[in-house]
Protein backbone atom coordinates (compact mmCIF):
# COMPACT_ATOMS: atom_id res chain seq x y z
CA UNK A 1 0.00 0.00 0.00
CA UNK A 2 1.39 3.39 -0.99
CA UNK A 3 2.06 5.77 1.83
CA UNK A 4 -0.11 8.88 1.83
CA UNK A 5 1.92 11.96 0.95
CA UNK A 6 1.66 14.46 3.78
CA UNK A 7 0.39 17.78 2.51
CA UNK A 8 0.37 21.02 4.43
CA UNK A 9 -2.28 23.51 3.46
CA UNK A 10 -1.18 27.10 3.71
CA UNK A 11 1.32 26.21 6.41
CA UNK A 12 3.20 29.50 6.24
CA UNK A 13 3.69 29.87 9.96
CA UNK A 14 6.35 32.51 10.61
CA UNK A 15 9.52 30.70 11.66
CA UNK A 16 13.04 31.74 12.57
CA UNK A 17 13.39 33.64 9.30
CA UNK A 18 10.47 35.91 10.17
CA UNK A 19 11.49 39.56 10.70
CA UNK A 20 11.16 40.71 14.32
CA UNK A 21 8.03 42.63 15.25
CA UNK A 22 5.91 41.06 12.57
CA UNK A 23 2.87 39.12 13.69
CA UNK A 24 2.66 35.68 12.20
CA UNK A 25 -0.66 34.01 11.45
CA UNK A 26 -1.32 30.31 11.42
CA UNK A 27 -3.22 29.84 8.19
CA UNK A 28 -4.54 26.34 8.52
CA UNK A 29 -7.04 26.45 5.67
CA UNK A 30 -10.60 25.13 5.88
CA UNK A 31 -9.71 22.57 8.56
CA UNK A 32 -9.00 25.43 10.94
CA UNK A 33 -12.32 27.11 10.09
CA UNK A 34 -14.27 23.95 10.92
CA UNK A 35 -12.25 23.60 14.15
CA UNK A 36 -13.16 27.16 15.22
CA UNK A 37 -16.83 26.66 14.26
CA UNK A 38 -16.90 23.39 16.23
CA UNK A 39 -15.71 25.23 19.37
CA UNK A 40 -17.98 28.25 18.91
CA UNK A 41 -21.11 26.14 18.28
CA UNK A 42 -20.14 23.81 21.15
CA UNK A 43 -19.91 26.64 23.68
CA UNK A 44 -23.17 28.17 22.42
CA UNK A 45 -25.02 24.84 22.68
CA UNK A 46 -23.65 24.22 26.21
CA UNK A 47 -24.83 27.71 27.28
CA UNK A 48 -28.28 26.98 25.85
CA UNK A 49 -28.37 23.57 27.57
CA UNK A 50 -27.81 25.30 30.93
CA UNK A 51 -30.75 27.66 30.29
CA UNK A 52 -32.87 24.76 29.00
CA UNK A 53 -32.33 22.70 32.18
CA UNK A 54 -33.42 25.72 34.25
CA UNK A 55 -36.58 26.48 32.23
CA UNK A 56 -37.65 22.82 32.13
CA UNK A 57 -37.18 22.51 35.90
CA UNK A 58 -40.08 24.98 36.31
CA UNK A 59 -42.42 22.19 35.23
CA UNK A 60 -42.14 20.72 38.75
CA UNK A 61 -42.32 24.15 40.42
CA UNK A 62 -45.51 25.65 39.04
CA UNK A 63 -47.71 24.99 35.99
CA UNK A 64 -48.48 28.70 35.40
CA UNK A 65 -44.85 29.74 35.82
CA UNK A 66 -43.68 27.10 33.31
CA UNK A 67 -46.34 28.12 30.79
CA UNK A 68 -45.40 31.79 31.22
CA UNK A 69 -41.71 31.16 30.52
CA UNK A 70 -42.42 28.86 27.55
CA UNK A 71 -44.80 31.52 26.18
CA UNK A 72 -41.80 33.88 25.73
CA UNK A 73 -40.19 31.16 23.55
CA UNK A 74 -43.06 31.59 21.09
CA UNK A 75 -42.08 35.18 20.27
CA UNK A 76 -40.59 35.78 16.80
CA UNK A 77 -37.25 37.09 18.16
CA UNK A 78 -36.71 33.95 20.23
CA UNK A 79 -37.85 31.81 17.28
CA UNK A 80 -34.97 33.38 15.32
CA UNK A 81 -32.52 32.39 18.09
CA UNK A 82 -34.09 28.92 18.08
CA UNK A 83 -33.30 28.59 14.36
CA UNK A 84 -29.72 29.62 15.11
CA UNK A 85 -29.55 26.93 17.81
CA UNK A 86 -30.80 24.22 15.47
CA UNK A 87 -28.32 25.26 12.77
CA UNK A 88 -25.51 25.25 15.38
CA UNK A 89 -26.46 21.74 16.56
CA UNK A 90 -26.54 20.49 12.94
CA UNK A 91 -23.09 21.93 12.24
CA UNK A 92 -21.57 20.60 15.48
CA UNK A 93 -23.07 17.15 15.00
CA UNK A 94 -22.05 16.71 11.36
CA UNK A 95 -18.54 18.07 11.95
CA UNK A 96 -18.16 15.79 14.99
CA UNK A 97 -19.22 12.84 12.87
CA UNK A 98 -16.47 13.67 10.35
CA UNK A 99 -13.87 13.95 13.13
CA UNK A 100 -14.99 10.56 14.47
CA UNK A 101 -14.72 9.00 11.00
CA UNK A 102 -11.19 10.42 10.59
CA UNK A 103 -10.24 8.73 13.88
CA UNK A 104 -12.04 5.39 13.55
CA UNK A 105 -12.52 4.69 9.82
CA UNK A 106 -9.40 3.24 8.19
CA UNK A 107 -10.02 5.43 5.11
CA UNK A 108 -11.07 8.44 7.20
CA UNK A 109 -7.97 10.61 6.97
CA UNK A 110 -7.48 9.84 3.26
CA UNK A 111 -11.12 10.67 2.47
CA UNK A 112 -11.25 13.90 4.47
CA UNK A 113 -11.71 16.16 1.43
CA UNK A 114 -14.65 14.10 0.23
CA UNK A 115 -16.17 13.95 3.75
CA UNK A 116 -15.73 17.71 4.09
CA UNK A 117 -17.84 18.21 0.95
CA UNK A 118 -20.53 15.70 1.98
CA UNK A 119 -20.66 17.24 5.45
CA UNK A 120 -21.27 20.76 4.17
CA UNK A 121 -23.80 19.73 1.52
CA UNK A 122 -25.69 17.78 4.22
CA UNK A 123 -25.41 20.78 6.55
CA UNK A 124 -26.97 23.15 3.99
CA UNK A 125 -29.74 20.67 3.06
CA UNK A 126 -30.64 19.80 6.68
CA UNK A 127 -30.44 23.46 7.75
CA UNK A 128 -32.89 24.47 5.04
CA UNK A 129 -35.07 21.50 5.97
CA UNK A 130 -35.17 22.81 9.55
CA UNK A 131 -35.24 26.58 9.02
CA UNK A 132 -38.02 26.59 6.38
CA UNK A 133 -40.73 24.88 8.50
CA UNK A 134 -39.65 26.89 11.57
CA UNK A 135 -39.80 30.11 9.56
CA UNK A 136 -43.24 29.24 8.19
CA UNK A 137 -44.53 28.42 11.69
CA UNK A 138 -43.15 31.76 12.93
CA UNK A 139 -44.76 33.72 10.08
CA UNK A 140 -48.06 31.99 10.76
CA UNK A 141 -47.81 32.94 14.43
CA UNK A 142 -47.08 36.57 13.55
CA UNK A 143 -50.08 36.80 11.23
CA UNK A 144 -52.30 35.26 13.92
CA UNK A 145 -51.03 37.03 17.05
CA UNK A 146 -48.91 39.94 15.81
CA UNK A 147 -45.34 40.61 16.89
CA UNK A 148 -45.11 40.26 20.66
CA UNK B 1 1.84 -0.35 8.20
CA UNK B 2 3.92 -2.36 10.66
CA UNK B 3 7.15 -1.14 9.10
CA UNK B 4 6.31 2.39 10.23
CA UNK B 5 7.59 1.41 13.69
CA UNK B 6 11.08 1.51 12.25
CA UNK B 7 10.35 4.61 10.20
CA UNK B 8 13.00 7.18 11.23
CA UNK B 9 10.64 9.96 10.08
CA UNK B 10 8.26 9.23 12.96
CA UNK B 11 8.92 10.97 16.26
CA UNK B 12 8.71 8.32 18.99
CA UNK B 13 9.71 10.57 21.87
CA UNK B 14 7.32 10.56 24.84
CA UNK B 15 5.95 13.93 25.95
CA UNK B 16 6.73 15.19 29.49
CA UNK B 17 3.00 15.14 30.31
CA UNK B 18 2.82 11.45 29.36
CA UNK B 19 5.98 10.66 31.40
CA UNK B 20 4.41 12.18 34.52
CA UNK B 21 1.42 9.82 34.55
CA UNK B 22 0.36 6.27 33.87
CA UNK B 23 -3.32 7.25 33.87
CA UNK B 24 -5.33 6.72 30.72
CA UNK B 25 -8.05 9.19 31.81
CA UNK B 26 -7.40 11.54 28.89
CA UNK B 27 -7.63 8.65 26.44
CA UNK B 28 -11.00 7.64 27.91
CA UNK B 29 -12.23 11.25 27.72
CA UNK B 30 -11.24 11.24 24.02
CA UNK B 31 -13.16 7.99 23.43
CA UNK B 32 -16.13 9.29 25.43
CA UNK B 33 -16.41 12.38 23.23
CA UNK B 34 -16.73 10.22 20.12
CA UNK B 35 -19.08 7.60 21.58
CA UNK B 36 -21.35 10.13 23.31
CA UNK B 37 -21.19 12.32 20.19
CA UNK B 38 -22.58 9.57 17.97
CA UNK B 39 -25.32 8.76 20.53
CA UNK B 40 -26.17 12.45 20.86
CA UNK B 41 -26.59 12.84 17.09
CA UNK B 42 -29.38 10.21 17.22
CA UNK B 43 -30.92 11.56 20.44
CA UNK B 44 -30.74 15.30 19.72
CA UNK B 45 -31.58 15.26 16.00
CA UNK B 46 -34.74 13.26 16.84
CA UNK B 47 -35.48 15.62 19.75
CA UNK B 48 -35.16 18.66 17.44
CA UNK B 49 -37.40 17.05 14.82
CA UNK B 50 -40.17 16.35 17.35
CA UNK B 51 -39.91 19.45 19.57
CA UNK B 52 -38.95 22.12 17.02
CA UNK B 53 -40.05 21.07 13.54
CA UNK B 54 -43.22 18.98 13.32
CA UNK B 55 -46.76 20.11 14.24
CA UNK B 56 -45.84 23.74 14.81
CA UNK B 57 -42.70 23.03 16.87
CA UNK B 58 -42.16 24.90 20.14
CA UNK B 59 -45.43 26.83 19.50
CA UNK B 60 -47.45 23.86 20.80
CA UNK B 61 -45.29 23.15 23.86
CA UNK B 62 -46.80 23.92 27.28
CA UNK B 63 -47.45 22.18 30.60
CA UNK B 64 -50.16 19.94 29.12
CA UNK B 65 -47.77 18.90 26.34
CA UNK B 66 -45.14 17.88 28.91
CA UNK B 67 -47.82 15.88 30.75
CA UNK B 68 -48.44 13.81 27.64
CA UNK B 69 -44.77 13.43 26.85
CA UNK B 70 -43.62 12.41 30.32
CA UNK B 71 -46.56 10.08 31.02
CA UNK B 72 -44.40 7.01 30.36
CA UNK B 73 -40.82 5.88 30.91
CA UNK B 74 -39.78 5.97 27.22
CA UNK B 75 -39.40 9.73 26.71
CA UNK B 76 -38.40 10.22 30.35
CA UNK B 77 -35.46 7.86 29.77
CA UNK B 78 -34.74 9.49 26.38
CA UNK B 79 -34.67 12.99 27.88
CA UNK B 80 -32.56 11.88 30.83
CA UNK B 81 -30.03 10.23 28.48
CA UNK B 82 -29.84 13.51 26.54
CA UNK B 83 -29.34 15.50 29.73
CA UNK B 84 -26.65 13.20 31.07
CA UNK B 85 -24.66 12.69 27.85
CA UNK B 86 -24.97 16.28 26.59
CA UNK B 87 -23.90 17.77 29.93
CA UNK B 88 -20.86 15.49 30.24
CA UNK B 89 -19.96 15.97 26.55
CA UNK B 90 -20.36 19.75 26.84
CA UNK B 91 -18.50 19.96 30.14
CA UNK B 92 -15.59 17.91 28.79
CA UNK B 93 -15.42 20.17 25.73
CA UNK B 94 -15.42 23.23 27.99
CA UNK B 95 -12.63 21.61 30.03
CA UNK B 96 -10.52 21.27 26.86
CA UNK B 97 -11.25 24.90 25.94
CA UNK B 98 -10.35 26.18 29.42
CA UNK B 99 -7.12 24.17 29.31
CA UNK B 100 -6.28 25.81 25.96
CA UNK B 101 -7.01 29.43 26.82
CA UNK B 102 -6.81 29.91 30.60
CA UNK B 103 -3.07 29.83 31.31
CA UNK B 104 -2.75 31.15 34.86
CA UNK B 105 -2.93 28.22 37.34
CA UNK B 106 -5.16 30.16 39.71
CA UNK B 107 -7.66 31.28 37.09
CA UNK B 108 -7.63 27.79 35.56
CA UNK B 109 -8.40 26.25 38.97
CA UNK B 110 -11.39 28.53 39.53
CA UNK B 111 -12.67 28.15 35.94
CA UNK B 112 -12.55 24.36 36.28
CA UNK B 113 -14.21 24.52 39.72
CA UNK B 114 -17.03 26.68 38.34
CA UNK B 115 -17.43 24.33 35.38
CA UNK B 116 -17.68 21.23 37.59
CA UNK B 117 -20.16 22.95 39.92
CA UNK B 118 -22.33 24.06 36.98
CA UNK B 119 -22.23 20.62 35.29
CA UNK B 120 -23.12 18.82 38.55
CA UNK B 121 -25.94 21.32 39.13
CA UNK B 122 -27.32 20.70 35.62
CA UNK B 123 -27.36 16.91 35.97
CA UNK B 124 -28.80 17.01 39.52
CA UNK B 125 -31.51 19.59 38.73
CA UNK B 126 -32.43 17.89 35.44
CA UNK B 127 -32.65 14.47 37.11
CA UNK B 128 -34.81 15.86 39.92
CA UNK B 129 -37.09 17.46 37.31
CA UNK B 130 -37.62 14.25 35.34
CA UNK B 131 -37.91 11.98 38.41
CA UNK B 132 -40.21 14.15 40.52
CA UNK B 133 -42.52 15.24 37.70
CA UNK B 134 -45.76 13.51 38.50
CA UNK B 135 -48.53 12.96 35.96
CA UNK B 136 -50.94 13.20 38.91
CA UNK B 137 -50.54 16.98 38.66
CA UNK B 138 -51.83 16.70 35.10
CA UNK B 139 -55.21 15.23 35.96
CA UNK B 140 -58.19 16.87 34.24
CA UNK B 141 -56.88 20.34 33.51
CA UNK B 142 -59.42 23.13 33.27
Amino acid sequence: MAQATPTVRGGTHGGAGQPRGKVSFYRGGEGMVTWVLHRVTGVAIFAFLFAHVLDTSLVVVDEGLYNGVIETYHSPVIRLLEMGLVVAVLYHGLNGLRITLIDFWSQGAARNTMMMRVQHVLFVVLSLGAVIPMGLATIQEITENGII
Amino acid sequence: MATSIQNPEIDTRVSPARQRTTSNAEFYSWVFMRVSGILLIGLIFTHIGIMHLIEGGVGRVNFAFVCGRWSGPFWQTWDWAQLFLATLHGANGMRWIIRDYVRSPQRRFWSMTLLYVVATFMIVLGTITIVTFSPIDCAPSS
